[in-house]
């Protein structure tokens, strides 16, 4: 009994064939079948940002107002409403890409969405479901910090120790799961739910002590990390820094691991059909464990970002909703590298223009997470895509991913 | 997927086997009964030798502890607590000798009580020469466990279906802010509730119809309604409440002294003093316990929830079974998000869940996906949330963010089955395809 199908890869040989094959499936050129595999996510994007416009709308005290008389003057509601959408998609682009300030925001903001993106795409591809993304985070950035203030090391050393540090503490606690899983049966998912608690209050614990805070200071927010163990922000004066090109590396690194190494087909292989991999003779227990490793040590590895490149200090709340972000990302990026690259640029997008978009229309950022979750929706549920825009559906409709409680 | 690990189990059995060629398979389930059997009791004296160390031993002579009782005349119960200590100690190690030689019938009866004997010694220990509210402490367990154990039995209906719930806290969150927002709007905690309750269905439907019509992974399909619940509940507070503010007026339930019983020393004022969602926790254990296990409705429900195909075949709706199953999950879990703030504090804040939900689901897990199993498990986590405000005054040397990971770090025991395995219903999480 397979729980685990993931057809989300296009079939891995190009097959290059003449294409005098009688147009079947193969004949498809490679611009329509990258058409046809954005299709959903991009149409998934749009109808969130419509449903978005609609509750923009809808809580918007003039545009009630409006609403509230609509038979007195219809054009006038309409009008208020399209000038408020208008506004706040218009603050949201702007704030997303309208400078050069706005640009290094998004790029600084959508980092540890790529990290951890490519964490819970990793682990999708092995058929495990990471949803301890923030824990592995938390662990990583812990870790990281305590190397930084803790030890004195030249620049270049301190940064490289910080962030094996990070990758270690993420694959530690990702590992957790991974050897609960392998050895136990237990299941990732609840493992993974519990050691994002567990990290989270182990951080709260670790915050009252002396090793991280500054001498006298009762707040919960580490001694700032010093410059030798900091990531090297580029333009000068803004957020983005070093961190974005090490995720660009990672992209690649895991791209390479996916698609060329012997590792990563085993780990497909893993994800396709556990039992299969096991008969065929992979060690499917050490697989899983070092599978829950890498996609713990790339969350940890978001958790350095965070602490080195962007707020400079450790405190409770460093790993925000990023873990769960992450789920999006991987989901909107089907799982593959490039994708998961171009999803988390997307998303952080929307949050760096989130921002700019409350301060300036009194939409609160949360839209933000309702677009998401609307993302997750569509893009998981391709059908109910097909089903609103009257699309014929190419192949047989396939869950995106599928899992059970442990058993 | 079956990862039954075969378990190789480098430890010979001890037991001398009489016939050593030919095992069949009941020698072996008897095999790894007595073998879990004797775990159990090594880990009561284990816990034992603890309590009688730490608790009894560790604690100065001559010191007593005493308890506040309200409602029988404001009594305290004084112990002496080195002496609490070490009787503690020595009867669980003589139930664990006990568990050891001939083993319990009723292992969780016995658990319980061990675990509750301890936890009378730990607070015998921590307010040694000091006075300490025992019901002021046991009535705060009850009110920190309520929301809990109500989101558990959430869980245990959709799961006993067939159909994961992590959406638990989703669910709470958006219910809590509905029924915060109707009652204020209606001026009556009651049309607050109903909105609440109502605001939970239509969540858990949404993960229904995505999980049940469309196929979407439950896990994903909850991490979605979590997600949603956050940004549409934060989004509407911060737009709406600043402009409309009697839209977060904090409408309560009143307490409700049940006539008599509140009389009871003890008891009366913990179980009898409280709010509309205690007395209907009260009622829906035993209801669903029994609605579950001794009813026709149950039996399909659980026969949806371990063999969607046999259920089938016999003529069972399974996709109407789960629909409403989970849709009177969500209801549940409306009511433990209704909690929070028609029974709790009245208005709504941004996240006031805070991981609520998420213990709920460690409760559940760790009550076995069963309703009285839930509420055990609840109570513990209370216990544990509202001992982390106590221990402060107490000055005790337990860090209280020990306190708060209990709840997950005794699950994640429980999951490893490493203290007695917890089974989930065999098709959880599999989406059913109708041939």
């Amino acid at each position: 009994m397979t729980d685990v199908v993931d057809r989300t890869e296009p079939a891995p040989e190009p097959a290059p064939e003449e294409p005098a094959g009688t147009g079947d499936a193969d004949a498809v050129p490679a611009w329509r079948r990258l058409l046809i595999s954005v299709r959903v996510p991009v149409l998934a994007l749009l109808t969130a940002l419509a449903i978005g416009a609609i509750l923009i709308i809808f809580t918007n005290p003039d545009c009630l107002y409006a609403w509230a008389r609509f038979f007195n003057d219809p054009m006038r509601a309409l009008s208020r409403s399209w000038d408020a959408v208008y506004d706040a998609y218009r603050a949201l682009f702007l704030g997303a890409v309208g400078s050069k300030h706005a640009i290094s925001e998004t790029l600084a903001l959508s980092t540890p969405l790529i990290f951890c993106g490519l964490s819970v795409a990793f682990a999708f591809k092995g058929g495990l479901f990471n949803i301890g993304g923030n824990g592995q985070l938390i662990a990583g950035a812990t870790l990281a910090t305590w190397l930084a203030i803790t030890f004195d090391l030249p620049a270049p050393i301190h940064v490289v120790v910080c962030l094996i540090g990070a990758f270690v503490g993420g694959a530690i606690w990702g590992g957790i799961a991974g050897v609960l899983r392998a050895t136990t049966g237990a299941h990732e998912v609840i493992t993974t739910i519990m050691l994002n608690f567990i990290a989270l209050r182990f951080l709260d614990y670790l915050l009252t002590l002396e090793a991280f805070l500054p001498e006298g200071q009762a707040n919960p927010v580490s001694e700032p990390l010093p410059d030798s163990a900091r990531l090297t922000r580029f333009p000068e004066g803004e957020r983005l820094n070093l961190g974005f090109i090490l995720a660009l590396v990672a992209v690649v690194v895991v791209w390479w691991i996916l698609r060329r190494s012997t590792w990563g087909f085993q780990v497909q292989a893993l994800g396709i059909n556990a039992d299969a991999a096991r008969y065929a003779g992979m060690r499917t227990g050490l697989l899983i464990v070092v599978t829950m490793g890498v996609a713990g040590g790339l969350a940890g590895l978001a958790g350095a970002g965070m602490v080195m490149g962007i707020s400079t200090s450790l405190t409770a709340g460093v790993a925000g909703n990023i873990g769960f972000d992450a789920i999006a990302v991987a989901l909107l990026g089907r799982s593959n590298p490039i994708g998961v690259l171009f999803a988390a640029l997307l998303f952080g997008g929307l949050q760096a223009g989130s921002v700019p978009m409350q301060a300036n229309t009194s939409t609160p950022v949360d839209i933000v997470t309702v677009i998401q979750a609307l993302i997750i929706v569509f893009v998981a549920a391709p059908m109910l895509v097909r089903a609103i825009y009257r699309i014929k559906a190419t192949g047989p409709d396939t869950p995106t991913f599928t899992s059970n409680w442990g058993k | 997927m079956q990862t039954q690990v075969p378990s190789p189990d480098p430890t010979p059995d001890p037991t001398p086997e009489a016939g050593p060629s030919h095992l069949d398979s009941a020698a072996l389930v008897l095999g790894a009964h007595q073998r879990k059997a004797r775990i159990v009791g090594i880990a009561y004296i284990v816990v034992g030798v603890l309590c009688l160390w730490w608790f009894g031993l560790g604690s100065e002579s001559g010191l007593d502890s005493s308890f506040g009782l309200a409602g029988a005349g404001d009594t305290t119960l004084t112990v002496p607590a080195r002496t609490t200590g070490i009787t503690v100690g020595v009867v669980v190690i003589f139930l664990g000798g006990l568990q050891l030689a001939r083993g319990f019938r009723r292992r969780g009866a016995i658990t319980t009580i061990v675990v509750v004997l301890v936890a009378f010694a730990f607070l015998a220990w921590a307010t040694r020469g000091a006075d300490f509210s025992l019901s002021g402490m046991l009535q705060t367990t009850l009110q920190r466990a309520t929301p809990l154990a109500l989101g558990a039995m959430a869980g245990v209906l959709c799961e006993r279906a067939g159909i994961v719930n992590i959406a638990i806290e989703g669910m709470m969150l958006f219910a809590a802010f509905g029924g915060a927002v109707a009652g204020s709007v209606a001026g009556s905690p009651w049309a607050g509730l109903v909105f609440g309750l109502a605001c939970g269905a239509v969540l858990a439907y949404a993960h229904a119809g995505l999980s049940i019509r469309f196929q979407v992974d439950q896990i994903i399909s909850g991490t979605v309604i979590n997600i949603f619940a956050l940004g549409i509940t934060s989004y509407l507070a911060t737009r709406l409440f600043p402009v409309y503010e009697n839209l977060n007026k904090g409408v309560t339930f009143q307490q409700w002294e049940i006539p008599i019983l509140s009389e009871i020393p003890l008891i009366g004022p913990v179980l009898f003093e409280n709010n509309i969602f205690v007395y209907a926790l009260f009622v829906l254990v035993p209801f669903v316990t029994w609605a579950l296990f001794r009813t026709k409705w149950g039996l399909r429900v659980r026969a949806v929830g371990e063999h969607p195909r046999a259920a089938d075949t016999v003529g069972i709706d399974v996709y109407k079974v789960r629909y409403r199953s989970v849709a009177l999950g969500g209801v549940m879990a409306g009511l433990a998000g209704s909690y929070l703030t028609l029974g709790s504090v009245g208005s709504f804040e941004q996240n006031m869940t805070a991981g609520r939900g998420f213990i709920a689901l460690a409760a559940m897990i760790f009550g076995r996906w069963n309703p009285v199993g839930a509420l055990g498990a609840a109570l513990l986590f209370g216990f544990a949330e509202s001992l982390q405000t106590k221990l402060a005054i107490l000055e005790t040397p337990i860090p209280s963010q020990f306190l708060l990971m209990a709840p997950y770090v005794v699950t994640l025991f429980v999951v490893a089955g490493f203290v007695g395995r917890s089974r989930a219903p065999a098709a959880d999480g599999q989406p059913y395809v109708k041939d």
